[in-house]
């Protein structure tokens, strides 16, 4: 039966649209996606004048690390905030919500983006700008910087597939044989992995009728829990194949050594993070009570993959694989911290997640540079490159001192919250697994630097024999790729020797992880009891 | 009861898919794949609730859509799924075509350029 | 497939298709339709034509590559959402203009430009894939 129009009175029906006035500071959080979006889209467009192309990419990603930097600093002081699109009501419209967690690993997403892009700026870039090389960037940034900001569930399945898209082209650019391999199994599998996400999603909607993160956070301890941890394995099992935990990981080391190094450090620093970002939004804000009975779960998934990392990494011969391999370590460590839980498993977790952004990117760029001034991706051929460049000896060791947390490099600080956390739980298991898995890292990351850096020649050749193979560092290696990672590694080291803000930023990010208070009011929602 | 029917249904779906994508053949990988996808379409569907009522749409002069509408919700989802899918599975097809012509491989057992069978051992010394 | 009636038929039809595609566009606000399905109406339009007539024909026609179609779109719905930015609302809010027009009044709004968008997004995208897979078809027939 139709009501007409005239019995009803507009004032009567329930409020859906928004009547308040929005701040223009407010759109400091959708520009960053949309600048990428429509720069990307603009890159596109005037892909024929290839000499425009760095600079505009470029001055695009400056202008969103600004934005970030703004809304990073302002939700670290005034708390999380939100817009919600198209003027709706929330839980209504997509949401957009950005806690100190999205904002700070939505920035270093950027800087790590801007650091490959300078990195990458000589290099072959002739060759790739025509397939819309840069716009594939942008594409990508657009989806890691959409799944870092958004607060809606379906929207971050949707960034989820934009990042896998533009990942998919990135990865096969060149069209290598060896890349189409890799390619196949990283496209298969990570399509299955957000499949299962909507299969989860499909059944948290069916089970409490909403998919806004604050609006889940309000009502899911009041929905039936048995259910609901069925939806919290689903999205564990998806985000941990994202993320490449044990024992989904074998995508990782089958494909990311396969593109060009550059692609290589853009993958390995981004896009397991997001997958270890989603598993913190979703465990710890989302489904708490789920996540404490999946807890054993999470324990053994984080043990193996802390142990199974490194110990891959040493049985490698494959540069790049290797480095693949400790990727999967510190993943381990984001999942320890999500065992953990409390006020110091989740800032360990999501500080460590940060660091391996950086440290990650950094390692695969100056992986990349050894790999050409060597010729080769066989560490056992590698050998005397000390000589050719003491500078990248320096700063492959810093990246294992940080990988493998040893003080007072960035990877110290996470750990250090994680034992403390480990620790205080009595959870022995975990904390040996942590303190384990650096000792292994090291052992990993030590061999590789003797093997490339310290000796003077190949594998089996007399320890005095100079290595033949290795081409002159200036001729090998561009001005700008060297200054880029020098940047990156210098960065790295300052953020480890002065860790106050980021403790401070964890804390923070942590605590609205951990209440979600703040974050439902920023969205304009009621604030749950709990 | 069409609840039921439904369910029966895209268990079958999940069923087919997941024998197909256990198989080493490319192929039949992406037909599991595509099978998958409707599969959770459908999930997405019966979870929406399902209605033989109106669909949701507001006529002339009206302010609100007629009484017990469907759910439009669910359908937005399955159409961005769907469209996602599409375009996910398009670019699979062509890449598993690519790679069945240039690896001359359709089994996943025998595509091993980047992750060679007989990998050298790691370096012994240190 | 090159058949005489086919080859006669094809431009007439997609010339029908591409109408009938705005038409589907703008007539979805308040109806089925829409840009999404618009623009699917459209690449098969073209891909129709491309079958009967030849890729080169097809980029010929359409003069621009698609893929600058596709990215125009996205750069016009993302900047339609940019509008609300001067109105004090939320990104992507719908903002309405009615223009009077003889004796009715023509409606402009902010989700008729993303749909239009969407439209190119979609246009440009499927033929772009439609007609690299008949290129293909055709290097083997040669």
């Amino acid at each position: 039966m139709a009501t007409s129009a005239h019995t009803i009175d507009p004032g009567d029906l329930p409020r859906a649209m928004l009547e308040v006035a929005t701040s223009l500071n407010d759109y400091v959080i959708v520009l960053p996606i949309v600048i990428c979006l429509m720069g990307g889209a603009f890159l596109l467009l005037v892909r024929g004048w290839r000499g425009l192309q760095l600079g505009l990419t470029l001055t695009f990603l400056v202008a969103i690390a600004a934005l970030e930097v703004q809304l990073f600093v302002r939700v670290l002081y005034d708390g999380p905030v939100a817009m919600t699109m198209g003027n709706w009501l929330p839980p209504f419209g997509i949401t957009f919500a950005v806690d100190v967690l999205g904002a700070g690993f939505a920035l270093a997403a950027t800087i790590a983006t801007i650091v490959v892009v300078v990195y990458y700026s000589t290099d072959t870039m002739l060759r790739e700008v025509r397939y819309g090389f840069y716009s594939l960037i942008m594409l990508l940034l657009a989806g890691v910087t959409g799944a870092f900001l958004t607060g809606d569930l379906f929207n971050l399945y949707v960034w989820f597939e934009v990042m896998l898209i533009a990942s998919f082209g990135l990865m096969i650019i060149g069209g290598r044989k060896i890349q189409l391999d890799g390619a196949v199994k990283y496209g298969f599998l990570n399509f299955l992995a957000t499949t299962f996400f909507l299969i989860g999603l499909g059944y948290l909607y069916g089970l409490i009728g909403t998919l806004n993160m604050a609006d889940i956070a309000r009502v899911a301890g009041q929905t039936d829990s048995a259910a609901m941890i069925a939806v919290a394995g689903l999205f564990l099992l998806a985000f941990g194949m994202k993320a490449a935990a044990f024992p989904v990981n074998a995508w990782l080391p089958a494909s990311y050594h396969t593109p060009d190094s550059a692609i290589s450090a853009l993958f390995g620093g981004l896009l397991t993070k997001v997958g270890a970002y989603a598993l913190l939004r979703t465990m710890i804000l989302l489904m708490p009570a789920a996540r404490d009975v999946l807890d054993p779960v999470i324990t053994v998934v984080a043990v193996f993959t802390l142990l199974l990392g490194p110990m891959g990494a040493m049985a490698q011969t494959n540069l790049r694989r290797a480095i693949g391999f400790l990727v999967i370590g510190g993943i381990g460590s984001v999942m320890a911290g999500i065992a953990i839980s409390g006020p110091y498993g989740v800032p360990g977790g999501g500080l460590y997640a940060l660091h391996s952004m950086l440290t990650m990117t950094a390692f695969y760029l100056v992986a990349g540079l050894v790999e050409q001034i060597s010729g080769t991706d066989d560490i056992r051929k590698m050998g005397g490159i000390y000589r050719a460049s003491s500078v990248l000896s320096i700063l492959f060791l810093v990246l294992v001192f940080a990988a493998a947390g040893l003080p007072p490099f960035l990877g110290f600080w996470p750990k250090l919250l994680l034992l403390q956390g480990a620790l205080s739980t009595d959870d022995w298991l975990l904390a040996a697994a942590i303190l384990v898995n650096s000792l292994f890292t090291s052992i990993a990351g030590a061999r590789i630097w003797a093997h490339v850096f310290w000796r003077n020649g190949r594998e089996g050749e007399p320890a005095t024999a100079s290595n033949p193979d290795l081409k002159p560092v200036s001729e090998a290696i561009s001005r700008p790729a060297i200054l880029a990672s020098v940047v990156l590694v210098a960065l790295i080291l300052y953020m480890g020797l002065r860790p106050n803000i980021l403790f401070e930023s964890a804390r923070i990010a942590a605590s609205d992880l951990l209440d979600p208070a703040r974050y439902t009011q920023a969205v304009n929602l009621e604030v749950p009891e709990r | 009861m069409i609840e039921q029917v439904l369910a029966a249904l895209v268990g079958i779906f999940f069923t087919a898919a997941i024998y197909l994508i256990l198989s080493k053949a490319i192929i039949r990988m992406l037909l599991g794949i595509a099978i998958l996808g409707n599969g959770v379409n459908l999930l997405i569907f019966t979870l929406g609730r399902v209605s033989r009522e109106v669909p949701p749409i507001v006529s002339d002069g009206e302010l609100i859509p007629a009484e017990g509408f469907a759910n439009p919700l669910p359908q937005a989802l399955i159409l961005t799924a769907i469209v996602i899918g599409f375009a996910m599975f398009t670019f699979l097809l062509v890449l598993g075509y690519r790679a069945y012509q240039e690896l001359n491989a359709d089994n996943t057992d025998t595509m091993r350029v980047a992750e060679p069978k007989d990998a050298p051992r790691p370096p012994l010394s240190y | 497939m090159r058949t005489v009636i086919f080859r006669t038929i094809a431009p007439s039809l997609a010339a029908i298709m591409l109408v009938f595609s705005v038409f589907v566009l703008l007539r979805g606000h308040n109806e089925p339709g829409g840009g999404f399905i618009g623009g699917l109406i459209a690449a098969s339009a073209i891909a129709i034509y491309g079958i009967a007539a030849g890729v080169t024909e097809v980029r010929s026609a359409i003069r621009v590559p698609p893929l600058n179609i596709a990215g125009f779109g996205v750069v016009i719905a993302g900047f339609s959402g940019l509008l609300s930015l001067g109105e004090h609302v939320p990104y992507l809010s719908g903002l309405w203009a009615f223009i009077p027009f003889g004796n009715s009044e023509v409606a402009i709004s902010t989700p008729m430009v993303f749909d239009i968008g969407v439209y190119l997004v979609v246009l440009g995208t499927v033929s772009a894939v439609a007609l690299a897979l008949e290129e293909t078809e055709e290097d083997h027939h040669d």
